[in-house]
């Protein structure tokens, strides 16, 4: 149990934006974790993709982590920013491109 | 497996006594389902605990049983 957490904290410390999600950015195998896919896509931010359907250490070890019950799951510089409806509700206000440039995360489209 | 939408909201009142439930069944298959959740207890909360709260009120069901909640959380206007 703490095995799987060292885990998921060395993933989400070493890289600035992990999504842990069902398939990989280039083939999502759900459409919610397609959907935030998509929207990281849009933006151009450089993310990591972990596929939790070939690690169900890591599938279930993610809900326990974060104290949340499904995948996809966001995270940005460590802190876990929500899931497929709370992506999408912050993109569409613009929220989710703002906290990007907050973190000094370089996007390939200005917001 | 799947869940009633009076089930849900039942349970989600259980928890928030205050909220104002709208259950909306995407696909009519029981199975994936859209809330929105009104409820002064949201206040001064962040979106991910907002949904936390719901989520606990749900008792394990989501993500179980339960695939898809395609879940909005606020805080009532006034």
């Amino acid at each position: 149990m703490s095995d799987v957490n060292a885990r998921i904290e060395a993933e989400v410390k070493n890289n600035d934006v992990v999504l842990f999600m069902k398939g990989t950015p280039q083939f999502p195998m759900c459409g919610f974790s397609g959907q935030v896919a998509q929207i990281l896509g849009y933006i151009g931010v450089p993310y990591k993709g972990v596929n939790v359907l070939e690690d169900q250490e890591i599938r279930e070890g993610i809900k326990a982590y974060s104290n949340w019950p499904t995948i996809p799951q966001l995270y940005v510089k460590g802190e876990f920013i929500g899931g497929c409806d709370i992506t999408r509700e912050m993109f569409q206000a613009g929220e989710l491109q703002q906290l990007f440039e907050e973190k000094g995360i370089a996007v390939k489209q200005a917001s | 497996m799947a869940m009633d939408a009076h089930e849900i909201e039942r349970m989600i009142k259980a928890a928030l006594p205050d909220a104002a439930i709208e259950i909306k069944d995407l696909a009519g298959d029981g199975d994936h389902y859209a809330a929105t959740v009104v409820s002064a207890a949201f206040k001064g909360k962040t979106r991910v605990q907002q949904h936390q709260m719901v989520y606990a009120a749900l008792q394990g069901n989501m993500g179980g049983v339960l695939h898809a909640l395609a879940l909005t959380t606020s805080v009532p206007q006034d």
